[in-house]
């Protein structure tokens, strides 16, 4: 099927060059049938996308050696669940899913709005389809996932084994959902700029596209984050590393997006910064895959030095110039149609909170080019870590969770003092009695930048619920509705209103998490042996013993530890270091275990309070005269018998086992990263939901008839 | 097996894309475009119409600032409802009843 594959690539760039062709074609003469065509380009683009990704997953499925990226990224021992995903762990294959996953929301969109924004429609679908194109391109000349292997292995390298993990089947499709679902936005601002439609009805439109890419790319990173935590050996949910600020950048720009959307859609202002964020964040988000597959940036999570990085550049200097040009020359098409009416307004705390987005952006962008940016200019690379980055976003981040629990009580257009102080009252005294109980405690009072971002998020938690009681009181009011009813009511009538607020508690609760857990860690690397036990933020950890389990991928060596406080038992945990053997045949049948790739497998307790974090690193130097003495006796050991060998290795590591390098981490309110993360989630969900057709219709109408009745007395 | 589903994909796709060049071409978009956009607008002010309501009632608004808020409001919409019939009459078609 190798064939049928490059067959539909080809089809794929093709019907993208054509429907650029005739999108333009049927713009420039007004015909609407070409337009059409050029639009449906995109939906068979789409098709004939899946076609190839199915003959590609089919292939990694069956375990079919000669597709030569199966055989460098997948092998017959590779769970199935694994097979599955290891199609994007490669440079080739996560192109594919990325123009894939494009094609398929490209259509989605350009569907729902095939009867909307006609003039803007054409040169949007021309723009998307030149992205795809350009990814078209990528995999059909430079990174084709369906290279035949001649001849073809009788077994696979396997599946990378630090990607072995549930959350490998969600983060990159989510992470590029986001990513893509952002260029649709971006498509239509440059159509709407091309064709000077610069009205209400784009922006409108595309704020939902924009959400919904909003919402996969943060829970993308979330899930990345949580993936960090629970699996990698290092003992941190964020490492300010390139490929992970890349994901932020345009997430970060996006949310100032959805914020000044509103004021667009609302008052006809802000048109030049609301098309230059769009254009930014579409920009920002090819730049976080260009991160990923250049190799310009060290980073853990990029495929390595390709060939990729200079059409990539080319691709980014040719949107940015676009964009640039397109906003400059349409200054005068994008006037506002009015004006800031008071400094106390809500909108003027949502210009005040993308001054505080941009601002992270900005510092995100210069830290992760610091490398390049020092390289250009002195001639030496130099790179900047956690410290520098945490210097700048620290009281940028405090500034945006206090700021995220002034929007909802503020009022829209303008806000007296008088009502803004009642309004304020109960989320200060909030705020105030968090700063006045936290002061008690001497470590959180010698860390003020935590202390100011927990009395922020009280002061969030407070207005969000102060929103929610008046909102429901008043729908109840009217409706004579119970609490409960009155509450969803009002929810299900104000999805945007109500799911943002709950994305702020969300957002307030994952920053305590943050300042928590990154102020108030405690540390510890020890080397213990069996029966030896080591104290760390007033938890005793007790090396019980040693643990091995072979399996047919790999040997597996931990520790079962039993955590204890004050004398009582909390819970056991197991960390384990599992060996991958290297396919490198100058290896010994055993040593290529202990030289190939490992993974740890961390042991956790985790609750609201705290998270009890323990990664070991078995002392495989004390064993290599075992694993050189057996390599030399049986060097020819495979199958059957090499198993049995490594069983001997494994129950010797279990009954006399060297002592073992354990990294030991207790860090507050951890969880509150993730549950946040889902509050925001969830919060997201509702804001996205579309308000039932026939809802939306009769509240139009009635709205409408009230106007009518006005407008006659008029 | 692999020429007949590489043609089986290419006639779909042709099939899928040259669907709409058998029909002759008949709209203005120029028109459509201003009608929608004048929607659009109009759907945002019964909105912030609505959130006005919705601020005075959680207490954002005094019952002055609401008043004057939403009687200007509310002229911006019968403005945009009035921009929105001219723009239909010169499409051809009917303003609303």
């Amino acid at each position: 099927m190798l064939n049928s594959g490059r067959v539909c690539l080809t089809f794929a760039l093709l019907i993208a060059l054509y429907g650029i062709a005739v999108s333009l074609y049927g713009a420039r003469r007004g015909e609407r049938n070409w337009v059409d065509s050029g639009r449906r380009a995109v939906y068979a683009l789409a098709g004939v996308l899946t076609v190839a990704f199915v003959i590609l997953e089919a292939a990694f499925l069956r375990s079919d050696f000669s597709f030569a990226l199966v055989g460098s990224h997948s092998s017959t021992t590779t769970p199935t669940f694994y097979k599955a995903t290891a199609v994007w762990s490669s440079q080739e294959g996560s192109l594919l899913l990325w123009v894939w996953l494009f094609a398929i929301w490209s259509s989605l969109v350009l569907f729902a709005t095939r009867r909307r924004l006609r003039e803007i429609a054409p040169y949007a679908t021309a723009i998307l389809l030149g992205f795809a194109a350009f990814f078209a391109a990528l995999v059909v000349f430079l990174a084709s996932p369906f290279e035949l292997a001649d001849p073809a292995p009788a077994e696979g390298a396997g599946l990378q084994p630090l990607l072995r993990h549930p959350s490998m089947m969600v983060h990159p499709p989510m992470l590029y959902s986001g990513y893509t679902l952002f260029a649709v936005p971006f498509a239509f601002a440059a159509g709407a700029l091309v064709a000077r439609r610069l009205g209400t009805d784009w922006i409108a439109a595309m704020r939902r596209f924009a959400l919904a890419a909003w919402f996969f790319l943060g829970f993308g990173i979330l899930i990345g984050a949580r993936w960090s935590w629970s699996e990698l050996g290092w003992g941190g949910y964020w490492a300010w590393d390139p490929v992970e600020n890349a994901s932020l950048m345009p997430w970060l720009t996006g949310t100032a997006f959805l914020h000044s959307a509103m004021i667009q859609e609302r008052r006809g202002m802000l048109k030049v910064w609301n098309v230059s964020l769009v254009l930014a964040t579409g920009v920002l988000a090819v730049l976080g895959t260009f991160l990923v597959r250049s190799g310009i940036l060290d980073s853990i999570h990029a495929f390595g030095a390709s060939t990729l990085g200079k059409p990539f550049l080319g691709f980014i200097i040719v949107l940015v110039i676009g964009s640039v040009v397109l906003v400059v020359t349409r200054l005068d098409a994008l006037r506002p149609e009015a004006h800031f009416e008071a400094l106390l307004s809500r909108e003027s705390i949502f210009l005040l909170n993308n001054l505080v987005l941009l601002g992270l952006c900005f510092v995100i962008f210069w830290g992760t080019f610091f490398p390049l940016i020092s390289e250009a200019v002195t001639g030496q690379r130099a790179s900047v870590g956690p410290p520098w980055f945490d210097g700048y976003t620290v009281p940028l981040a405090i500034a945006l969770v206090f700021l995220s629990g002034v929007g909802p009580v503020i009022a829209w257009r303008r806000a007296t003092l008088r009502n803004a102080r009642r309004n304020f009252r109960l989320p200060l005294a909030a705020a105030a009695a968090a700063a006045l109980a936290l002061m008690l405690v001497p470590d959180i009072r010698r860390e003020p930048p935590a202390l100011l971002m927990f009395c922020a998020a009280a002061f969030v938690f407070a207005a969000v619920a102060q929103e929610l009681w008046r909102g429901t009181r008043a729908r109840r009011a009217t409706s004579g509705e119970s609490a409960p009813r009155a509450l969803a009511s009002l929810v299900r009538r104000n999805r945007r209103r109500y799911g943002g607020y709950v994305v702020h508690a969300g957002v307030a609760a994952l920053f305590v998490g943050v300042a928590a857990s990154s102020t108030f860690q405690h540390v510890r690397d020890v080397r213990l042996s069996p029966g030896q036990t080591a104290n760390i933020g007033g938890y005793d950890i007790r090396y019980v013993r040693a643990t091995s389990e072979l399996s047919p991928e790999k040997i597996t060596l931990g520790a079962l530890l039993e955590l204890r406080k004050d004398g009582r038992r909390v819970a056991t945990l197991m960390p384990n270091r599992g060996y991958y053997p290297s396919r490198d045949p100058t290896l010994g049948p055993m040593a290529r275990y202990f030289d190939g790739e490992a993974t740890s497998e961390v042991g956790l307790d985790a609750g609201l309070r705290r998270d009890v974090w323990t990664a070991v690193e078995p002392d495989i130097g004390a064993m290599r005269r075992m694993i050189d003495g057996i390599d030399r006796r049986f060097p020819l050991a495979a199958g059957e018998s090499a198993t049995v060998l490594l069983g001997a290795i494994a129950d010797r590591y279990a009954a006399r086992p060297p002592p073992a390098s354990l990294r030991l981490i207790v860090s507050p309110m951890v969880e509150w990263i993730w549950l946040g993360g889902l509050i925001g989630v969830a919060g997201g969900l509702v804001a996205l939901w579309p308000a039932p057709g026939a809802a939306r219709r009769r509240a139009s109408v009635l709205r409408a008839a009230r106007l009518d009745r006005e407008l006659s007395r008029a | 097996m692999e020429f007949v589903l590489s043609l089986i994909v290419l006639a779909a796709a042709v099939a899928v894309i040259a669907a709409p060049l058998r029909r002759g071409s008949h709209s203005n978009p120029t028109v459509a475009a201003e009608l929608a956009s004048l929607d659009a607008a109009k759907e945002a002010k019964y909105r912030e119409i609505r959130d006005a309501e919705l601020d005075f009632r959680t207490g954002k608004l005094s019952a002055g600032d609401y008043r004057s808020l939403d009687h200007a409001l509310r002229a911006e919409a019968i403005e945009l409802m009035r921009r929105l019939d001219a723009a239909r009459e010169a499409a051809g078609g009917r303003p609303r009843a």
